[in-house]
């Protein structure tokens, strides 16, 4: 295979959307870096999209292709990929994941995701990272300020849940959002907006629900 | 001798990385090892001033990067201290300068010749703060008791992990035991309950701080002071000793136990 049909360059309004072909990450990475030495002066400055397809990435191997672009003065700031794992580590390193237009096949994809579809997470979402998942989310950690869950389904934290909480994003009003300790910065389920009221004594583990149209916290004691 | 290469980094700026880069290298260099400190941002150098050697700066760091010097002439001896050198930062550039892959060349470069290098990051979570931990070995992240800078902090631990970095030790600076203990300013076990790594050191508030930084002679170098004692102690930690924690260092734990008023 050639390198063109590797490495497909589109013009968008704000930057250049590079398109890697199917093969493996070495492949369409030398593939890439290949065709930016060829033509150092016209992606020099370049703001650069990238769609990886269906590779399922790490965040050494985006991380490193991030910092080898930007030692030839190319900014990559967008991530299309069809891999959860992918989105994830773009993500996690602070790179966009859609670009203006949400591709089509990444919003068909989100429906197929059935009801009994959670994301584990083991381990604190810190601070600027941001979770999406069509599912449900359940985190084994805590959740610190700062940091963004937004699930399809519900919210299920075994830890304290202090950052922004959006579970039914969809618009599912049966979505439930439960933490041992619930304190976060918003909390949302479908389209109701809920402020954290002022923190009790000693923190309980809480549910909230919608009921009657207004989001509800029952706090999960054994009487 | 293999170095080690040590990054203090923040996310928030005005923390106190710069002094604590400072601190800890002389307190290395007193106990005899060979440390080479670089200024990693570009820029806004200011590590020289802290360690009071400005004035004989004659290369930097970009200089060492684009080849106009060898590393050798980049290294300003201290003559305090005739173990501890530093290589500046450009004033006249920015951190494009530098890459991350000509860190990494850097610090190979030096590995063999030195015990520690010691590596300033500039604030923030954009080209300088990758160029600054690409080498490093072992990451310090230096945070105030006070909510954003826990954040950042809470930022960059997460950056860290995502790049799959080596767990990050925290240092908690200018931590001021009376507004503590009124209630006023975040304890270290409400900064540690956010953050859950490792805690490597406990520096007070203390005026000294400002005074030895417009001196340009970091407290480590000599003295009682208390903030002085608590670099000491880090870098101890950082050579594998296990020192205890000084006692206004676990207020919070000396509290609960004794139930006691405060005694100096």
């Amino acid at each position: 295979m050639s390198d063109s049909s590797l490495v497909q360059i589109k013009g968008m309004r704000d930057g250049l959307l590079v398109s890697l072909g199917d093969a493996s990450w070495p492949v369409v990475r030398r593939a890439l870096l290949e065709l930016i030495e060829q033509q150092p002066a016209f992606f020099q400055g370049a703001r650069l999209a990238l769609d990886v397809g269906n590779l399922a990435l790490k965040s050494m191997e985006l991380g490193g292709l991030r910092d080898e672009l930007s030692d030839r003065g190319i900014n990559l700031w967008a991530i299309l990929s069809n891999s959860p794992l992918t989105e994830n580590t773009a993500q996690i390193l602070g790179l966009a994941t859609r670009i203006s237009k949400p591709r089509p096949q990444a919003a068909q994809a989100a429906r197929v995701i059935d009801d009994e579809t959670a994301l584990w997470l083991h381990k604190t979402i810190r601070s600027g990272t941001r979770i999406e998942f069509a599912g449900h989310i359940v985190v084994l950690g805590d959740v610190n300020p700062g940091a963004e869950i937004i699930a399809g389904g519900s919210i299920i934290i075994w830890g304290r849940g202090r950052g922004v909480l959006h579970a039914g994003a969809q618009g599912n009003r049966d979505a439930v959002v439960c933490a041992l300790d619930l304190s976060p910065t918003q909390l949302r389920i479908a389209g109701e907006i809920a402020v954290t009221p002022q923190r009790r004594s000693k923190p309980l583990p809480e549910t909230v629900r919608i009921i009657d149209g207004q989001l509800q916290a029952e706090t999960w004691t054994q009487a | 001798m293999t170095a080690k290469v040590i990054t203090v980094t923040s996310g928030k700026g005005g923390v106190g990385k710069t002094t604590t880069v400072a601190n800890i290298a002389v307190a290395l260099a007193t106990d005899g090892k060979r440390v080479v400190c670089i200024d990693g941002d570009i820029g806004l150098r200011n590590l020289d001033v802290v360690m009071g050697l400005e004035n004989r700066i004659v290369y930097d760091i970009v200089d060492v990067i684009e080849g106009r010097c060898r590393t050798r002439q980049a290294m300003i001896r201290d003559k305090r201290l005739p173990e501890l050198f530093l290589i500046p930062a450009a004033q006249t550039r920015d951190k494009n300068a530098v890459s991350p892959s000509d860190m990494v060349r850097l610090c190979d470069e030096l590995r063999p010749e030195v015990d520690w290098i010691l590596i300033d990051s500039p604030a923030g979570i954009e080209r300088g703060f990758r160029n600054s931990i690409a080498a490093a070995d072992k990451i310090l992240i230096v945070t105030n008791p006070e909510m954003s800078a826990v954040r950042d902090a809470d930022r960059v631990i997460g950056l860290l992990e995502a790049e799959e970095k080596a767990a990050p030790s925290l240092i908690i600076n200018r931590l001021n035991q009376n507004m503590v203990k009124r209630g006023d300013m975040l304890s270290v076990d409400d900064v540690y309950d956010l953050l859950r790594i490792e805690v490597i050191g406990i520096v007070p508030e203390d005026e000294n701080v400002v005074v030895a930084s417009n001196r340009g002679a970091p407290l480590a170098m000599e003295g009682k002071t208390q903030a002085g004692q608590a670099f000491r102690h880090i870098a101890r930690r950082l050579n594998g000793e296990i020192v205890p924690f000084m006692d206004f260092e676990s207020l919070s734990l000396w509290d609960r136990i004794s139930k006691l008023a405060w005694r100096k």
